[in-house]
């Protein structure tokens, strides 16, 4: 191996290590099954919001793709499941599960091609398009899905033939917490691996990326379409852990708060889904209690906020925490050191720390 | 066939009216304002307390909306929209989502979530029977109406000073002011325009599209799809654009009623493929 292959395959593993802030993070979320047993209901809940948030930034945070129709993916996964249940062709949580990832992911790869196409702003209405398109049929076709009166009659077997869900939610969130943290686990390998690196340079600038040899097109089809398949996971968990299915899992709102989710979170590091969920969930839960009819608008506020302080002033605090789990390039120390010989021999003072700042 | 079209038209005609100030905050400014149907609402609402409540004449109730709704706009664009304006796409779309968020709950709590109707004067209601064609008398007065309005349009936006700074900012904002032009004027100014007909449109259309506080998130798309199908180079698309898209959306709805709004959301996603610049955009837009 020539001295740079050693150096790039030893950046990605460092890349690859585990923190030890992700080990308490997965190690606390371990916790809460036991410790917090009366919450398991919302922490279901958070857990899909979790998976879902995850997906979004699987294509926002790391290829640029702004997605106002995500809900699409999500609850095309959430009746597919619904319905494969309710006819009995798939009862069994686990396969139907891996049905509908893959469903929703055949549909993401369909779409995927409308997606590449023009500015943000087309993006913007063309993923908008296809949620409503997507929401406009379930209403329409309300003898197959229940219509506004949501899909009755959903039967979920135990999860592998031997847990079956409880009133409590013990069972589901133990589940949706497995799940997540598995699909968590691909999602790091894929974003950690030099096909992720080559995302984020193609998020950064497309032109570049283009020219540097990167299939720009190629990337984003692929990326997109492993999106939509963790959002289709997400929407069939909230099926199986509910055991029903309504018109909502495909709204806009649903998309627009998964936005926010992700937005206090931070993107581009996968665990800002994960905290904005917690985050959203907590802030949800105490907002409806305080107004159970307008919480829409404190929500509404908090996203206005956020933009005119500033996004970056505002999740600030997540950017710190990026770095510390995922290390960046021109941190490498090798390189570091090779940019201040370089700088030495050019007689110019200190390079490394105004470059690897400059994004 | 023909009252369909008839409707159809003045139907458009609304949209164009609701959906030109986007048209130019979004076509031209590059500005994503979802919260565009905020101030129709806005103006709409205003109309229910003024003639409703207070018992104004309808004609001054849908005059005052026009202002007040400019007004609200010329407020929020000063205040808020002009930090946002350099800020990117993603920032926009938050910005704009959280106050129609806002503006939905803020409504419901003030005026509950039930649909309201505006008291239209007798002498508006009832039908014109010519040619064996059945004419709403209020649906034609919209078409008057926005007729007038589009042409105002049109002639203020290429005969008037106005109208030429306006485009010279739009163009390229650095030339602009380097020419003397006050650009954050000129588009404060426009916003407010463009608001004060929506809310001009939200009072007009209270009767025709009706009125609840979800107006804003029922009638983004339709707003976004008149801009992005018509293109911003001009605002003759998106009148052919609303036109279209009116008799498309009552046409639909009148033969097949089954299939609903999805004709409408399938033929954008498809022009928004096929032309990502609008079906009317010029060859040399920017």
């Amino acid at each position: 191996m020539t001295q740079l292959e050693e150096e790039v395959a030893g950046f990605f593993v460092r890349r690859g290590r585990w923190s030890p802030l992700e080990i308490a993070f997965w190690i606390l979320a371990l916790a809460s099954i036991w410790l917090l047993p009366s919450e398991h209901l919302i922490l279901t809940e958070t857990a899909i919001l979790a998976l879902f948030a995850l997906s979004l930034d699987l294509i926002l945070g790391f290829a640029g793709i702004i997605s106002l129709g995500h809900a699409a993916f999500f609850g095309f996964g959430a009746y597919f499941t619904g319905l494969v249940a309710k006819y009995g062709i798939v009862n069994e949580p686990v396969l139907a599960l891996l049905l509908a990832g893959l469903a929703a992911a055949a549909l993401g790869f369909a779409t995927s091609f409308l997606v590449l196409r023009g500015s943000d702003l087309t993006r913007i209405m063309v993923t908008l398009g296809i949620a409503l398109v997507l929401y406009e049929l379930a209403n329409r076709y309300d003898n197959i899905t229940g219509g506004a009166n949501g899909l009755q009659g959903v039967d979920i077997h135990p999860i592998l033939g031997r847990f079956s869900f409880d009133l409590y939610g013990h069972t589901a969130y133990a589940y949706c917490l497995v799940v997540l943290f598995l699909l968590f686990l691909l999602a790091r390998r894929i974003v950690r691996s030099p096909f992720g690196l080559s995302l984020v340079a193609l998020k950064d600038n497309p032109l570049r990326a283009e020219a540097v040899g990167i299939p720009v097109n190629a990337r984003m089809v692929a990326i997109y379409t492993i999106a939509a398949g963790y959002a289709g996971v997400a929407g069939a968990l909230l099926t199986q852990t509910t055991a029903f299915c309504s018109l909502d899992v495909l709204s806009f709102e649903r998309s627009a708060d998964l936005l926010l989710v992700l937005i206090i979170g931070g993107t581009g590091y996968l665990y800002g889904g994960l905290i904005g969920a917690v985050i959203f969930k907590f802030m949800q839960d105490w907002l409806a209690n305080l107004t159970p009819q307008y919480w829409q608008f404190w929500i509404g506020l908090v996203l206005v906020l956020i933009v005119l302080v500033g996004r970056e002033r505002v999740t600030g605090w997540t950017r710190s925490l990026h770095h510390m789990i995922f290390p960046r390039l021109l941190a490498m120390p090798e390189s570091r050191k090779k940019r201040r010989e370089i700088a030495a021999r050019r007689g110019i003072g200190r390079v490394g720390g105004a470059a690897s700042d400059g994004h | 066939m023909l009252t369909v079209l008839f409707d159809g038209i003045s139907y458009g005609m609304l949209l164009f009216v609701l959906a030109v100030g986007l048209a130019v905050t979004l076509g031209l400014m590059n500005f994503v304002n979802l919260a565009h149907g905020s101030f129709a609402m806005a103006g709409g609402y205003i109309t229910v307390i003024l003639v409703n409540r207070i018992g104004f004449p309808f004609a001054v109730g849908v005059v005052l909306a026009f202002f007040a709704a400019a007004a609200l706009g010329a407020l929020f664009e000063r205040t808020l929209y002009v930090r946002v304006y350099e800020k990117n796409p993603l920032d926009q779309v938050l910005f704009t989502i959280g106050l129609v968020f806002m503006s939905v709950a803020a409504v419901d709590y003030v005026m509950g979530s039930s649909q309201q109707f505006v008291q239209i004067p007798s002498a508006l209601q009832g039908q014109f029977h010519v040619f064996g064609i059945g004419m709403g008398k209020y649906r034609l007065l919209i078409i008057v109406i926005c007729g007038l309005i589009t042409l105002g349009l049109q002639l203020a936006l290429t005969r008037t000073r106005f109208g030429s700074r306006l485009r010279a900012a739009v163009d390229d904002q650095r030339v602009a002011r380097g020419l003397g032009i006050n650009v954050g004027a000129t588009f404060g100014i426009t916003f407010a325009i463009g608001s004060g007909l929506a809310g001009l449109g939200g009072a007009l259309g209270a009767e025709i599209l009706g009125l609840d506080p979800i107006f804003p998130l029922r009638y983004m798309i339709y707003f976004l799809i008149v801009v992005t199908v018509g293109g911003g180079s001009s605002i003759i698309g998106p009148f052919f654009a609303s036109i279209l898209l009116g008799i498309g959306d009552v046409a639909g709805k009148y033969y097949v009623p089954t299939l609903g709004a999805f004709v409408i959301y399938t033929i954008m996603i498809v022009v928004l493929i096929w032309r990502p610049l609008g079906l009317f955009a010029r060859a040399a837009s920017r």
